[in-house]
């Protein structure tokens, strides 16, 4: 590199690097490693930290709560994950005809991605009011008496569940639109020439060049809904008796109510387990889609 | 042409008529979807308390009263809450911006040792999700004394790795030559910098500005877990508490939600195309 030595070369280093290292060391890194050893102490921030061990892992396995989170989340997962790809990529590939007033649709299908998480769900929450609300109004105007939603042990999650798509529609949606930029014209144009019928060309072109896409935004939203949280705690409060409290709900409950640093601490370590087999499927699997392209 | 061909070729002029009425009716509907709730809340927010307990439902309130703005702005101190998330986006943004191109700058174009393994860290951080670091980083904050502080808020929020990544991605594919040149003449790494990376970095710096400035304006999380005084909350975090209060008065609540998404959604029709990078780009880290 050109006039870069010695001395000189530290203080262009430190005048760059060291404010941003020093914060990352401070405001993440630290907190990174003191979440992992913190997990192995029970700490209620009073009185020091006592090491016991792998004792909170052990709880995790033994507490109910935590099953019921989990189960919950899962639930949360297989309702909401297919019903927003399958939606966004009906969207995207609608969208991504030459269609007129496309950057209108586009816009209006992202609204919701730039709004906050507090403001969607207090809408929403609204929306689903028994007495008052839109979605009992619409229902009851084809002859159906909607349920109490997110009063309703049965209904609290599933009504979750469409907030979240409503709000996700969008930010997948974006993400299939770039891919689907990415399939050559060619391929289309060769099919034309052939005959082929535009279901065909659906099927035998876009779905399977969109798969390492669609595997992606599968892996992204996967990631994304273990760590639900915001919808819920301002929509239900993980009520009603217990019905939609999920993994990030407990970790928080047990860190900042019961002041459980420790537990709460082995609880997030679970998350990232779960986050971190999953990415490692992914890069595994992407180097997998790459060679098939090649 | 012949008399079949023609009949054939109108046939599917037809088809491809009634195809793309079916297109554009699923994505009207979609986007009836997205849009009605957005209307619901204006509509909510001008009612009189009354008002929003009428069956039918009224879109457009027969009496429109812009009361409810004036009533949570003084019985409520949502005003307090809209300075405090303006104080705590703006300053998280620029310091984010700042911090993060700076960190690039020294990742893309300063050559020293640990670089690589240094830069693989940061991205390893990326995959730790915010439930980790965040018991950690309060017990931080109240050893800080930076518990309900604007610094509390907003200093964990300046160091981002995805911030560092995004620019540093953008800086490699400047061409070198430019930078040669200017070493050449004299020019100084901070010169280079700023008068050469900036400029030339614009579009990544305007995606990482927009998407900065949305998660900081929409982050509950964070300040749920650092505030508990009232004067100190920010929109969102304030509206989740307030909700408890409010909870039969949603012409109140949905004024303050109009209050919350409003300067969010002017950022985002005047910088569509940032976002919409920032959202693509970002990934993970919605």
């Amino acid at each position: 590199m050109v006039g870069f030595h010695g001395w000189k070369k530290l203080s262009v280093l430190a005048i760059f690097l060291l404010p941003n290292l020093i914060g990352f060391s401070i405001f993440i890194l630290f907190p990174i490693l003191g979440s992992f050893v913190i997990s192995f102490t029970e700490w209620d921030l009073l009185s020091p930290p006592q090491f016991i061990g792998i004792d909170n892992y052990i709880q995790i396995i033994r507490d109910p709560g935590f099953y019921n989170a989990l189960g919950n989340t899962l639930f949360f997962i297989i309702g909401y994950l297919p019903t927003v790809i399958i939606i966004s990529l009906t969207i995207a590939i609608l969208l991504n005809k030459s269609i007129k007033g496309r950057l209108f649709f586009r816009a209006a299908y992202f609204v919701p991605v730039v709004s906050s998480w507090v403001a969607v769900s207090l809408i929403w929450k609204w929306l689903f009011n028994p007495a008052y609300g839109i979605v009992n109004y619409v229902l009851s105007l084809v002859g159906i008496t909607g349920p109490a939603w997110l009063h309703d042990p049965h209904y609290a999650m599933i009504a979750i569940i469409i907030t979240s798509v409503w709000k996700d529609i969008g930010f997948l949606m974006v993400m299939f639109l770039a891919g689907l930029q990415n399939i050559p014209d060619t391929f289309y144009e060769a099919a034309s020439i052939d005959g082929a019928s535009s279901f065909r060309k659906l099927w035998n072109i876009t779905i399977p060049l969109l798969a390492p896409t669609t595997f992606f935004v599968l892996i992204i939203s996967l990631i994304n809904s273990f760590q639900v949280f915001d919808q819920v705690m301002i929509m239900t409060g993980g009520g009603p008796a217990g019905t939609t409290t999920v993994l990030v709900q407990q970790i928080y409950n047990h860190a900042f109510r019961y002041y459980e640093m420790g537990y709460a601490s082995a609880m997030s370590w679970f998350l990232f387990l779960i986050i971190f087999v999953i990415t490692a499927f992914q890069l595994r699997m992407q180097k997998r889609w790459v060679d098939y392209g090649n | 042409m012949g008399i079949e061909q023609k009949k054939k070729r109108k046939r599917s002029d037809q088809m491809k008529f009634v195809k793309n009425i079916a297109f554009y009716v699923i994505l009207i509907l979609g986007a009836v979807i997205m849009i009605v709730p957005f209307l619901w809340m204006i509509s909510t927010s001008l009612k009189t308390r009354g008002a929003t307990m009428v069956m039918p439902p009224q879109l457009i309130p027969d009496n429109i009263t812009f009361e409810n703005y004036v009533q949570i702005t003084e019985a409520f101190p949502v005003l307090q809450f809209l300075g405090n998330s303006i104080i705590v986006a703006v300053f998280t943004t620029i310091g984010q911006v700042v911090l993060c191109s700076m960190a690039a700058y020294a990742f893309a174009r300063l050559e020293f040792r640990g670089r690589d393994m240094l830069f693989l860290l940061y991205l390893g951080t990326m995959m730790v999700p915010m439930q980790v670091t965040m018991t950690p980083q309060f017990i931080l904050m109240s050893y800080f004394g930076w518990l309900d502080t604007y610094q509390g808020l907003i200093m964990p929020g300046v160091f981002s790795a995805f911030g560092t990544f995004l620019l540093r991605q953008f800086l490699l594919t400047i061409p070198k030559s430019l930078e040669e040149a200017a070493f050449i003449d004299g020019a100084s790494h901070w010169r280079i910098y700023w008068q050469i990376m900036l400029p030339m970095a614009k579009p990544a710096l305007a995606t990482l500005t927009v998407f900065a400035f949305m998660q900081s304006w929409n982050n509950y999380l964070w300040p749920l877990i650092m505030v508990s005084q009232e004067k100190m909350m920010t929109l969102p975090l304030g509206l989740a508490t307030l909700q408890g209060r409010w909870e039969t008065n949603w012409n109140l609540m949905m004024a303050g939600v109009v209050i919350s998404v409003i300067p969010v959604l002017a950022v985002y029709l005047f910088a569509q195309k940032y976002f919409i990078k920032g959202m693509t780009l970002s990934g993970l880290k919605e």
